[in-house]
């Protein structure tokens, strides 16, 4: 296309191609889907949030407060379902992984556009009817809906079940699309072992999505049929069995942790590179450890049942599966802290999202350790010791790598750079907010507060009031990363091509991407990651077959 | 804990309280809590050093090697296998460790000892209620002797509960139509709070009961009292209380017509007699043997094909949803009485439970 003598003429990228609503809700470009998810799981991020304050503020006071009991139920559980379905479990992947996976692997786009769209249409109805079961009276069992209560609740539990029913389809297809993808799409010159970690990381989720998904969907219609229509599947007083609801469940639900936290490594990986501007520790050790994960992660789900009723034996053989899945995230910790050694590292927001990610990683991944020791968790068990566990290593790590890739991919998603100087202190407020609300609730686990109480004994006010005050300042922080980011959207400084001097394989088309991300298919030449050369990564091939 | 006063067991004495004070973690009040504890400690403390042992490592090369101006290039580097064995090495001992000190506490928390008082424990929503085999039932208060093994047999009748007691650090679900089994032993009298652990509907959170710790001495003579006041009761206005678990296990092996199946005197009729079946080894037709125990006399009343004894028909049809938990309850208390060596029908003695797997 020869440029307008006139002016010069800003490039055409992705987002001014072409113009108007049915350009936007009816694109088949990867990114501009990928940009439809990040508006719609904001929006559910926002709204589990609210929901999160509202407990947080009931529980200032031991007593009633605020709210009745069952309201107070009701809001936990559509927290926890919109928290892990409709935000931790697209976030990155349909975000992220749909905008970023092409570009790293020198695709034009995903291998099926039309399912890609399908799969976005199939989330936001997903969401509104968990939604407009919300309205219609709301399920009040909890996200891990343990039958035979969830069978026999009077609550409308049915739509948030469809609702969950129905995103998880989005689930499918979008894993599906990228394990295809990374199969048949990846240019001339992509080799297995030169794909950029992020890809490892969302193939290894992909499969883990594509395997464990369908398990959950068969459950939760299953608890549908038995509330609908009382057939004895899991409530003994019709001729069910309520541990087999549980082995269902945690079959899908403890890879899901990993569905949810493997996308956060993948982030992390490509992040930790591109600031210490050097190669990663070991690349066939983080690649490898996300496939292990994806296998391991399969056969841990007991340890969530020690003291539900299984055997003694049983409890041992889960109990030891366990310990061998954490090794697989002590191998990436320490790889990514590796990394750093000798590098030159540039010191952004991403960094203090880094130190966080790694602390919350550790922390959490150790604690885990904790609760997989079978005489500890007889007393942790569903206490707050659990709730702070599982909000260090999924909730912490997952919004510690969604706002780093956020903040080191927007100039490459927008065009534009965000204020560097509030970037850091609201990095700072996020990281430290985020300690302060559940460092004291590991300590009433010990105490023995437990989870789901709308009441609690006096003595764990203190704590508690605490943790309030420690969610208030991660809210804040969120809430000022959101204004600058949307201000930066029209207001922000041009980025320039790369800002950050990064050498990740998606840096190499324009920024941001014109429609078919490169105007000339690459052949990659070097290794990823690889600072300790100035050589291109990868040459153009002018007039090959795209 | 080793000789009193002597400087070093002052000085762990100081850290481990000092320890439960930051960690938030009530003194133990059960053998059980006695056992783990140092474990707790172990685990944390370790959590504490490993996250900001590598937070810190990580911060002081963020420092070190912070960027400075001109440089392009970063030397490549390649970690040599030491490095590897060792990242994997460490962790993976240490976790091994956490698993093997932790399941050997486990497998004993499974092994109650022969001559535990059994207690019946049945949630609902949202209460507690205790059966002693010989009576009384108590609701959401359960009585027991300081230093003596109580063994807790749970079950439900709605929902799933969980019996929690943070001063002991045990919790076990009790879940509809079956049993699970608990057992403690705890140190010293007092009183502790009895918590319910599994979200059960909307007064969850108020499903509390108190545990009563009496010294032994105290524990028989309140036992003796409130069997007496039982039998008074049932003397005086006609039984408004309920008889004893065994009584009343045999009364309802009448309303369900058990007996016109099983024996009570030791010959095999359509299914196998109740004398002596409590704790006796039985064949079964697929060729395993298994225990009659508790669990495996509940099993057979709601799901009755399950484990069908080898020389009889599967024939016996499913009391699930006829038989409450309580109930059951009974009909087992019932079978343990049946004993051929014995006229009485004898107080639950429960020897060493095996759980399934062992």
């Amino acid at each position: 296309m020869p440029p307008a003598a006139s002016e010069p003429a800003s490039p055409v990228t992705y987002l001014n191609a072409t113009r108007g609503v049915r350009a936007w809700l009816l694109t088949r470009d990867h990114k501009r889907i990928a940009l439809l998810f990040m508006a719609l799981v904001t929006l559910n991020f926002l709204l589990g949030g609210l929901f999160a304050m509202t407990l947080r503020v009931k529980l200032l006071f031991p007593g009633p407060f605020m709210i009745e009991p069952i309201t107070y139920n009701r809001i936990f559980t559509l927290h926890g379902v919109i928290m892990v379905w409709l935000f931790m479990i697209p976030a990155i992947p349909t975000i992220f992984g749909n905008f970023m996976l092409p570009l790293m692997l020198g695709a034009k786009d995903l291998a099926f556009p039309r399912l890609n769209l399908l799969s976005f249409y199939i989330y936001a109805i997903g969401s509104l009817v968990t939604l407009w079961g919300m309205v219609q009276g709301g399920a009040d069992t909890g996200w891990t809906f343990y039958t035979p209560y969830s069978t026999t609740t009077p609550t409308q539990i049915v739509p948030v079940l469809m609702g969950v029913f129905i995103v998880g389809f989005s689930t499918i297809l979008t894993g599906l699309n990228f394990i295809v993808t990374t199969h048949t799409l990846r240019a001339p010159g992509m080799k297995w072992m030169r794909m950029p970690l992020f890809v490892w990381g969302i193939y290894a989720t992909s499969v883990i999505q594509v395997l464990a998904t369908p398990v959950l969907g068969l459950v939760l219609l299953l608890v549908a049929f038995e509330h609908a229509f009382g057939w004895g599947l899991f409530d003994p007083a019709v001729g069910g069995d309520p541990l087999l609801f549980q082995h269902l469940f945690w079959f899908y639900s403890h890879p899901a942790v990993y569905i949810m936290v493997l996308p956060s490594f993948a982030v992390m990986s490509e992040v930790v590179c591109a600031y210490a501007h050097k190669n990663i520790f070991n690349y066939k050790a983080i690649a490898y450890s996300s496939l292990g994960i994806a296998f391991v992660g399969f056969f841990t789900w007991g340890h969530h049942m020690f003291v539900s009723g299984l055997s003694t034996f049983d409890s041992g053989v889960f109990g030891v599966l366990s310990m061998l899945v954490g090794i697989f995230t002590a191998i990436k910790v320490f790889n990514w802290v590796g990394t750093f050694y000798k590098g030159s590292i540039d010191f952004r927001a991403p960094v203090v999202y880094v130190l966080g990610l790694l602390f919350y990683l550790v922390f959490g991944g150790m604690t885990g350790i904790a609760v997989a020791t079978t005489s500890l968790d007889v007393h942790w068990n569903d206490t707050y010791f659990i709730v702070a566990h599982f909000h260090f290593i999924m909730v912490g790590v997952t919004i510690m790598a969604f706002l780093m890739g956020l903040h080191y991919w927007y100039p490459k998603m927008f065009g534009r750079l965000y204020p560097e100087r509030a970037a850091l202190v609201a990095s700072v407020v996020i990281a430290f907010g985020f300690v302060a609300t559940f460092l004291p609730q590991f300590l009433l686990g010990n105490g023995g507060m437990l989870r789901r109480y709308y009441s609690y004994p006096e003595k764990y006010q203190a704590l508690h009031v605490l943790s309030t005050a420690g969610a208030s300042l991660l809210f804040l922080g969120l809430a000022t990363v959101l204004t600058y980011l949307v201000v930066s959207l029209r207001w922000g400084e041009r980025a320039a091509h790369n800002p950050w001097g990064s050498k990740g394989f998606e840096w190499l088309s324009a920024t941001p991407p014109p429609p078919s991300n490169y105007e000339e298919l690459p052949r990659f030449t070097g290794e990823p990651h690889d600072y300790s050369t100035t050589e291109p990564q990868a040459v153009t091939e002018p007039g090959a077959p795209s | 804990m080793g000789a009193p006063g002597s400087g070093e067991v002052g000085v762990l004495a100081t850290l481990e309280r000092v320890l439960r004070e930051v960690l938030y973690l009530s003194p133990a009040a059960s053998t059980y809590a006695q056992r783990i504890d140092r474990l707790h400690f172990l685990i944390i403390l370790t959590t504490l050093v490993a996250a900001t042992g590598i937070f810190a490592a990580a911060g002081y090369f963020i420092v070190r090697y912070r960027r400075r101006p001109g440089v392009e290039t970063t030397p490549r580097f390649t970690p040599r296998p030491w490095m590897e064995s060792l990242i994997i090495g460490v962790p993976l001992s240490f976790f091994l460790l956490c698993f093997y000190l932790g399941f050997r506490d486990f497998v004993w928390l499974h092994n109650p000892p022969k001559d535990a008082l059994d207690v019946y424990v049945t949630g609902k929503q949202w209460m507690w209620k205790f059966s002693y085999p010989g009576g009384p039932n108590e609701v959401n208060v359960l009585t027991v002797p300081q230093g003596k093994p109580v063994r807790l047999l749970l079950t439900s009748r709605d929902v799933i509960h969980s019996f929690y007691v943070p001063d002991f650090r045990m919790k076990q679900d009790a879940l509809p139509g079956r049993y699970t089994s608990l057992w403690f032993e705890a140190i010293s009298a007092g009183s502790y709070q009895v918590l319910c652990a599994e979200f059960c509907g909307v007064q969850h959170s108020m499903m509390r009961a108190r545990l009563d710790v009496l010294k032994p001495e105290e524990f028989d003579t309140w036992l003796a009292e409130h069997r007496r006041g039982l039998q008074a009761r049932q003397d005086g206005s006609g039984g408004l209380a309920l008889p004893p678990m065994a009584e009343q296990g045999r009364l309802l092996t009448v309303k369900f017509e058990c007996l016109r199946c099983h024996t009570v005197d030791g010959t095999a009729h359509i299914g196998p007699t109740f004398l002596d079946l409590y704790r006796r080894q039985e064949k079964l037709t697929s060729g395993d043997s298994v225990m009659a125990d508790e669990a495996y006399l509940t099993e057979s009343m709601m799901d009755p094909l399950a484990k069908v004894v080898a020389g009889f028909n599967p024939v016996m049809p499913s009391y699930l949803g006829q038989l409450s938990g309580p109930e059951a309850g009974a009909i087992v208390e019932y079978i343990k009485s049946l004993r051929s060596d014995q006229q009485q029908p004898i107080p639950a003695q429960g020897p060493t439970y095996a759980p399934s797997g062992q």
